[in-house]
């Protein structure tokens, strides 16, 4: 049966523009902005209506790198899943491996050893450090400071992935974590070196803001622009930096206090407008912050096993039931749901993607604004299309 | 965070008529769900919203799951009398699932910081009744995430502000994450200039120029 036959899609309506007589006074004009665009961060788009320059509506079209993740994920094995996540959202690989290595052995009630821990920890922030910090390149790159301080960003991220290239064989699908640990252990060169790149990235960020933070242009675009209220965010399930720049203080990582840590002694900070200068803030502040968990967690990394000897990755069946585990990732809540069925894949494997879930109140952003600042939103929300199509 | 029974009972009392099913997990680290009556789906909604002890106001993750008709085996054990020995049996017993499509919504709540709930939905099957309620006007999160589940499984949700597909393309058919379908075998079939098509493009060509078309040879 074609339900859709009953279901037509609806067509995008847009009415003329008419005084109080009735009588026509101009015309909308509707625009598609993407799919190929570089400020759409990839293949997305947007239906936009304006009306002289000012934005009525908005519709967010998305989809062009569709693939059916979750359906390649109920068709292979739990681990074969496991290189597949690094390409939802690659720009943080090692996180979205935390995720779903986290579900997994919630699922399975595996343990993790004292060190892998550590060292899930460490790569977790590296990877927010480093999508923070080219988010803020791409931010004002959409503002129109086009290459020099997205060139700068991306000169530390690249030694970041550097980090990650020597540990795991790869810059950016990483295909690291595993259930019950992580695949390769660190050694103390690594170790010395990470220190010394977070020992120096204060100085970077310290650079970045002095040059930011008070620039004319930086604050004439964002102050102001697109303010979001508590209400609003929290119902629209916003998450991640955005949530916080309004003002609400949920963070998965200290809410849930996944993998250790209740250990680390960091704040977490929060907006007060949740216009764009708060969002670009929030990410600042969080990369201070994580520059303190980094400090704590290279300074205290124990000796050890990084994989639980016991657990078994080949041949894995977890017992029937279903679970829903979830980590804070750079963009926001990144949750995977996996029902098993006791086989070999599981039978149902859901992502829950924040970049997705993010632009749902897209449109309320934009309204009433200019059609330029639609792509600095858009590039506030931080969204990798690998994520939002999957 | 009360128990799932203490839930239970709360939104009974407090809307009479509303029948509430616990699902067990067997997984020891997963939670239990509430299966909720659709007709009823969307005051439980607002119910769990608004309550002073829950305010589960954050709809983290919505999805959905295609259960086709199947036929479950459960192992009962059965004490059975042979030759006047009381013996314990491992008996098989074959129940008829029917095929229905699942939604399932995880709440937290961000004020008083727990959860997650997780709601369920069921359809009354898998091909002419597939209405569930939409309860986008609960939490607004849900929006696209319920414009997924009617994109991929085929879900209909009363009451949603603009169900239209969003991952596949409008004029695709069929339901690609239901777990009988079967993707088509020429899904990427691109005509390309060869073989039947330089054929068929002959009828095109004028006839002074048709007598120097020689088909392609393959290196």
């Amino acid at each position: 049966v074609n339900t859709f036959a009953t279901m037509p899609p609806k067509s995008f309506e847009v009415k003329p523009k008419l005084d109080e007589s009735g009588s026509s006074i101009g015309e909308l004009l509707e625009i598609s902005m993407g799919p190929h665009h570089p400020s759409t961060h990839g293949v997305f788009r947007m239906d936009v209506v304006l009306d002289g320059e000012k934005v009525v509506k908005l519709k967010p079209v998305c989809g062009y790198l569709h693939r059916n993740h979750e359906k390649i994920g109920e068709n292979i094995s739990y681990l074969a899943s496991m290189p597949y996540t690094d390409r939802l959202d690659y720009f943080c690989s090692m996180t979205n491996n935390w995720a779903y290595a986290l579900t997994i052995e919630k699922l399975a009630g595996l343990a993790v050893p004292e060190r892998a821990e550590y060292i899930r920890v460490i790569m977790a922030e590296l990877t927010r450090l480093q999508n923070h910090t080219s988010l803020i390149g791409f931010f004002v790159h959409d503002m129109g400071a086009l290459g020099t301080p997205l060139m700068y960003a991306f000169r530390e991220r690249e030694k970041i992935l550097d980090l990650f290239e020597e540990v795991s064989g790869a810059r950016m699908m990483c295909n690291y974590m595993r259930f019950g640990g992580v695949r390769v252990d660190v050694n103390d060169d690594w170790i010395a070196r990470t220190k010394q790149l977070v020992a120096n990235y204060g100085g970077f960020l310290d650079e970045f803001e002095t040059f930011l933070n008070q620039n004319e242009i930086l604050l004439a675009r964002t102050q102001g622009v697109s303010p979001l209220t508590k209400e609003q965010a929290i119902n629209a399930s916003l998450t991640g930096p955005l949530l916080r720049a309004a003002g609400v203080n949920y963070d998965v990582r200290k809410v849930d206090k996944y993998g250790i840590y209740s250990r680390f002694d960091f704040k977490v900070p929060l907006g007060e407008h949740g216009d764009l200068y708060d969002r670009y803030m929030m990410r600042v502040l969080e990369m201070r912050e994580s520059i303190k968990i980094l400090n704590q967690a290279l300074r205290d990394i124990p000796a050890g096993l990084v994989m639980d000897p016991k657990a078994k990755l080949r041949g894995f069946r977890p017992k029937p039931g279903e679970v829903y585990g979830r980590v804070e990732s750079p963009k926001g809540e990144l949750g995977f749901y996996i029902i098993s069925d006791g086989g070999p894949n599981p039978y149902r494997y859901r992502v829950r993607p924040p970049s997705f879930i993010n632009i749902t109140i897209l449109e309320d952003m934009c309204l009433g604004h200019r059609v330029a600042d639609v792509i600095v939103i858009l590039g506030s929300v931080d969204i990798v299309l690998g994520e939002v199509d999957r | 965070l009360e128990t799932l029974e203490q839930i239970k009972l709360r939104i009974e009392s407090a809307l009479p008529l509303t029948k509430l099913d616990i699902l067990p997990n067997e997984c020891p680290a997963g939670e239990r769900s509430l299966v909720l009556d659709a007709s009823r789906g969307l005051d439980v909604a607002k119910f769990l919203r608004d309550d002073a002890q829950l305010k589960l106001d954050y709809c983290s993750n919505v999805t959905g799951i295609d259960w086709p008709e199947a036929k479950i085996k459960t192992k009962v054990k059965k004490k059975v009398v042979v030759e006047g020995v009381e013996k314990e049996v491992e008996e098989t017993i074959e129940t008829l699932r029917s095929g229905h499509l699942e939604v399932v919504y995880h709440l937290y709540s961000m004020e008083l910081k727990h959860g997650p709930i997780v709601l369920r939905m069921r359809t009354a099957n898998r091909t002419d009744q597939t209405h569930l309620p939409s309860l986008t006007p609960v939490w607004r999160g849900a929006e696209f995430q319920e414009r997924e589940i009617y994109d991929l499984y085929g879900v209909i949700f009363d009451g949603h502000p603009d169900l239209r597909r969003i991952l596949m393309w409008d004029e695709f058919v069929g339901f690609p994450m239901r777990r009988d379908y079967v993707a088509p075998d020429d899904f990427e079939y691109e005509p390309t200039p060869h073989d039947e098509v330089l054929v068929e493009a002959k009828k095109h060509y004028p006839v002074e120029v048709k007598a120097e078309v020689k088909p392609e040879v393959k290196a």
